[in-house]
């Protein structure tokens, strides 16, 4: 088996040990070395897709081999990490050379000569392979390749500028802004949202806002409402309640001023949780994930996993309640979901265990082995932070710790950050095209941003024009600059990137 | 690579180990199958390579595993992850995130590569695996294949040394399979990869394997060799293996291609016998007289035949033909009084935006077996939950015996029309077999005892008191089955039955339904297992994307598509034998 030859001497003692994969920390510089090497294969397997070309690499002066000598050894001494590496590249090459012949029909046929012929090679070809690395291939891959711009739009953007739309709705009561914010946000959605099963969130939380509507109104008809009015709209027959329950109201006048001030009231609690569902249907909450910090990364999975059971939970259910009908028993009804609820309790557990196992295997919580000094200051770190935190909100609240309270309360926080910081060597993890948080990011965060502040500014300025009056009721009038101010927020609209179409 | 030192495991609580007195070792860069019947430790055997086995399981290891030189015993699975991929038998729970792109790159993530190898990585797997146009789409999305695919992708980025699978075909349709089997080939040849699978359905893999590893019954110890020395041996084996056996060639063939060329004489013999073999096959449904009502005669008795002995009828056997014409009602000219136990006329259905059915015509006699086969997602599922009024028609009209189903309530239907589904656990609700039998005698409103009768004689031996999660697969298929067949519909459905069946488990389920067809049963299947529709199907309907492309005699269907030809078919074309039993009885 010529191929077993291939294999580096280092491969073998890869075994050995499980390398220890370098965080950002200390190895960066060891790891960076065969990373080098294998760009160069990418790129200095380029010509090997043509059949006369691959000789051309290995014709390379003899200066390459020496070069590659020195980087080997190089990689050498940053210990076993490096050792993988390169026994890693090698693999890749061959893998990338098989690759062009793939797409043709005769796979078996053609594969593998394109995949032995330059690995059987040698020495040469790695001598030849690499210096390449440096000329053309470093700058193309190393540029191009690690930049994660597939085209979306931060998730952090999407839910500061939601967040803020849903602020700026806190700070009025008019319902025609109110509305116009719900009308921003839903077009910004409709025209920009992806195509992905979460993205439906959207109207499930405009159903939400308007039952929340709806039973702010019924409350304030039912329990009266703390609003004098002078507009009877109709008389219910008013429950007598006992002394105790003096200032509750059970049935009697609804007046229209009390109406109205349950509709602008509501409207606001709808436009909140609206916003909350633009961001969910704008970004995915589970793309968040990759912007915590590495300490909080695997309690982060956690809850995005438990999440996303929900759906799984309810197909099951759909799945036995569709069994039950087969069995010949009703498929409808509460007996019939109740009796489902077990099997499919049964099924959740057996599938998290199936999942649990996956995620094991795949290396789910490996942890970098981190030096005593620095696990003994992140702790210090964390639990002097939050000490600190908790030391400053007390002084901060408290009438004789003006002076302490703010200083100590910061410097909590930054211990603590520090803390999370340092903890995050504990894990090992990369990020795979992690969200870049570009001009485009900026400017939907900002508008967002731009639409809360002025609306703050508007709601200080002229609080009449925002919080029109319910008690003597008049018509509320579209204030012409806040409105302008919330339409800021369509901005994302026209800078945010076009969703990508589904092939 | 892999090096198993005598190795047993006992799981808690467990009196006898679940395997014993494993010893073998995987060179480097092999394809190792790891064969042998249900329950004989094949998962255990798979998850002890890669440490979940004891780690994660629980259980006592006793041996010593090493993988690339590492101890499982001191290493744990995470600690094992970036030499070892691991991919289980249900794709769907191995899914961390949502789209296939950040499902390749998260092993890596875990692992802390590189951001830029990360990057190439992902690339090259999308393309070697064909998932380049799915890159952004959530899995819950794709297709059975593309998720079995993701699923190998996602262990295949951080470049492991060791691949290992359990039954990684075994829901896939065969062009499905083939994909995914070519992938492994070529990790195989190319990229120097070890590979240790189990699979029930070797005529799928047989021949791409260096070596087997049998595992002849539970406890005893595995058989090593290569594929064609224990293939003569083992208990299981493929079609091509059988027919091999029959006609004892040696060495014994293991791919069609070797077959062919020794089958010369073999096709000679066979020659003058051709005719009248296919005009049996074709028989039954001109041969099938409708019979009224629910039929009768339930097989009460043992069935077909030990399990992988010969079962001695062919599928061509004629349904016993009921003399009682005695219609309910006179036919009208429009609405022809159950003539089929079930008929489908231009029938459309729609799930959510996807239009999973058109213009679908079928009709199935009583006595008739038909198989629908076709790729993941042709809408094979979803004729049959028309048929069982899980879903209703968009256009078109659907009648199971004299009703229709989606407007038939439940507690009626089952009289008339009975579904295995794809997961038979799901219709099975108590806690032991006794009073899952007492429930189906009750819902199906039969006389107590019905169902467990029919259990006792579809499969002796199953105690009372059995939980049915500890029964084995094929026992659970069967106990639903028996569930079903209480209520006696005339009309038998069953979905996917042979996913995760070894050989004699589908043996049995062969006998089975055979007999239930001789019995009057008219039985749809849906099936990836062209074996199996080979052998039991009297005609073959296929589906895509909706439409019916081809519906016709077994044989005929068959034999004219590479994909859907079984084993036997190929090797004896032109000629249209399907089974090895067939050839059996040809030559007697």
């Amino acid at each position: 088996m010529p191929r077993k030859a291939q294999r580096p001497p280092t491969a073998p003692d890869t075994g050995a040990v499980p390398p220890a994969h370098p965080s950002n920390n200390t190895d960066t510089d060891t790891d960076t070395g065969p990373a080098d090497v294998q760009h160069g294969h990418a790129g200095a397997q380029r010509p090997a897709n043509g059949p006369g070309t691959g000789t051309a690499g290995a014709a390379r002066p003899a200066s390459g081999i020496g070069s590659a000598g020195a980087r080997q050894t190089a990689s050498g001494s940053g210990g076993l990490a490096g050792g993988s590496s390169s026994g890693r590249s090698l693999r890749e090459r061959v893998s990338s050379a098989a690759e062009p012949a793939a797409h043709g029909p005769a796979v078996r046929g053609a594969a593998e000569p394109a995949a032995h012929g330059p690995a059987v090679r040698g020495p040469a070809v790695r001598g030849a392979a690499e210096p390449a690395v440096r000329g053309a291939a470093e700058p193309a891959v190393g540029g191009v390749g690690v930049r994660g711009s597939r085209g979306a739009l931060h998730p952090g953007a999407w839910w500061l500028w939601a967040l803020a739309l849903g602020t700026a709705a806190t700070r009025t009561t008019n319902p025609l802004l109110l509305a116009l914010l719900v009308a921003v946000s839903a077009y910004v959605v409709a025209a920009r949202r992806p195509h992905t099963p979460w993205s439906r969130s959207y109207g499930a939380f405009v159903r939400l806002g308007l039952a929340v509507l709806l039973v702010r109104l019924l409350f304030a008809t039912l329990l009266g409402s703390p609003v004098p009015g002078t507009h009877p709209v109709v008389t219910l027959p008013e429950v007598p309640l006992p002394d105790w329950a003096q200032g509750i109201r059970l049935g009697g006048q609804v007046t229209a001023e009390a109406l109205v001030f349950a509709l602008y009231d509501g409207l606001r609690l709808a436009t909140l949780l609206i916003c909350v569902g633009a961001a969910n249907a704008l970004a995915n909450p589970a793309r968040l994930l990759k912007s915590l910090p590495g300490a909080l990364y695997e309690i982060g999975v956690a809850v995005v996993v438990a999440l996303t059971f929900a759906p799984s939970l309810i197909a099951d259910v759909q799945r036995l309640r569709a069994a039950r009908r087969l069995r010949g028993r009703p498929d409808r009804g509460l007996r019939g979901l109740v009796q489902v609820a077990l099997p499919v309790l049964e099924g959740a557990l057996e599938r998290s265990v199936a999942l649990a196992a996956a995620m094991d295997a795949r290396g789910y919580g490996r942890t970098a082995r981190v030096p005593a000094p620095v696990r003994r200051t992140t702790t210090a770190l964390t639990l002097g932070g939050l000490l600190g935190v908790c030391a400053g909100t007390y002084g901060l609240l408290t009438a004789e710790g003006g002076t302490y309270g703010l200083p100590v309360l910061l410097a909590g926080v930054a211990a603590a950050l520090a803390g999370l910081r340092l903890g995050g060597r504990r894990s090992p993890r990369t990020r795979y095209r992690p969200d870049r948080w570009d001009v485009r990011a900026w400017l939907v965060a900002g508008s967002g941003a731009a639409v809360a502040a002025l609306l703050a500014l508007a709601s200080v300025r002229d609080p009449a024009a925002l919080h029109p009056g319910v008690v003597p009721l008049v018509a509320p009038a579209l204030p012409l600059w806040p409105a302008a101010a919330v339409l800021l927020g369509l901005l994302p609209a026209f800078v945010a990137p076009a969703p990508e179409e589904l092939s | 690579m892999i090096r198993f030192e005598d190795v047993s495991v006992t799981y808690d609580g467990a009196a006898e180990p679940a395997v014993r007195g494993v010893d073998f070792e995987v060179p480097e860069g092999e394809l190792a199958l790891l064969v042998g019947p249900s329950g004989v430790g094949k998962s255990t055997v798979l998850g002890a390579v890669s440490g979940l086995v004891p780690h994660f399981t629980g259980g006592t290891l006793r041996g010593r595993v090493t993988v690339a030189g590492r101890d499982t015993r001191t290493h744990k699975p995470r600690e094992l992850a970036d030499v070892v991929g691991t991919v289980g038998q249900d794709p769907l729970s191995h899914f961390v995130t949502d789209t296939v792109e950040e499902e390749l790159a998260y092993g890596m993530e875990s692992l802390g590569l590189p951001a830029d190898v990360m990057r190439r990585r992902v690339e090259e797997t999308l393309d070697l695996l064909g998932l380049a146009g799915l890159r952004g789409r959530p899995i819950a999305t794709l297709s059975g294949g593309q998720q079995q695919r993701v699923a190998i992708g996602s262990v295949l980025t951080p470049h492991p040394e060791v691949l290992v699978l359990d039954e990684p075909t075994s829901a896939l349709d065969p062009a499905a399979a083939e994909e995914v089997l070519a992938v492994l080939q070529r990790l195989v040849h190319d990229l120097g990869t070890t590979v240790l699978m189990a699979e029930h359905r070797l005529e799928r893999v047989v021949h791409y394997a260096d070596r087997v590893v049998l595992l002849p019954s539970p406890g005893a110890a595995p058989v090593l060799g290569s594929p064609a020395e224990v293939m003569a041996v083992s208990p299981v084996y493929p079609p091509v293996v059988g027919l091999g056996r029959l006609a004892e060639w040696s060495p014994l063939p293991l791919t069609v291609r070797d077959a062919r060329r020794r089958a010369a004489p073999l096709r000679e013999r066979l020659a003058g016998r051709a005719e009248a073999t296919a005009a049996a096959t074709a028989a039954p449904a001109d041969a099938a007289v409708p019979p009224e009502g629910p039929p009768e005669g339930l097989p009460m008795g043992p069935p077909g035949g030990p399990p992988g002995g010969p079962s001695g009828s062919p599928p061509a056997r004629p349904p016993r033909p009921a003399r009682r014409r005695l219609f309910r009602r006179a036919p009208a000219v429009d609405v022809p009084a159950p003539a089929f136990a079930a008929e489908v006329r231009s029938l459309a259905v729609r799930r959510g935006r996807v239009q999973a059915l058109r213009q679908v015509d079928l009709t199935v006699s009583p006595g008739e077996t038909v198989a629908l086969m076709g790729r993941n997602g042709a809408g094979k599922s979803t004729l049959l939950s028309a048929l069982v009024g899980l879903v209703a028609p968009a256009a078109g009209s659907v009648r199971a015996g004299d009703a229709v189903p989606h407007r038939t309530a439940p507690r009626e239907l089952v009289r008339r029309v009975g579904l295995v589904p794809q997961e038979p656990r799901d219709l099975l609700y108590a806690d032991t077999v006794a009073a899952e039998c007492a429930a189906a005698d009750r819902d199906a409103g039969a006389a107590p005892g019905t169902c467990r009768a029919l259990l006792s004689g579809l499969l002796p031996g199953v105690a009372d008191d059995t939980h049915p999660r500890d029964l084995s697969e094929g026992q659970r298929l069967t106990l639903a089955l028996a569930v079903v067949l209480t209520a006696r519909p005339p009309l038998l459905l069953l979905d996917e039955p042979t996913r995760g069946l070894d050989y004699a488990a589908k043996a049995r389920l062969a006998g089975v339904v055979r007999e239930l067809a001789a019995a009057g049963h008219a039985i749809v299947l849906a099936t990836h297992d062209v074996e199996l529709a080979a052998e039991l199907a009297h005609r073959v309907v296929l589906l895509a994307e909706g439409e019916v492309i081809a519906d016709g005699p077994a044989a005929d269907v068959v034999v004219a598509s590479p994909s859907y030809a079984p084993q036997v078919a190929k090797i004896l074309a032109p000629q249209k034998w399907l089974t090895v039993e067939q050839v059996r009885e040809a030559l007697a």
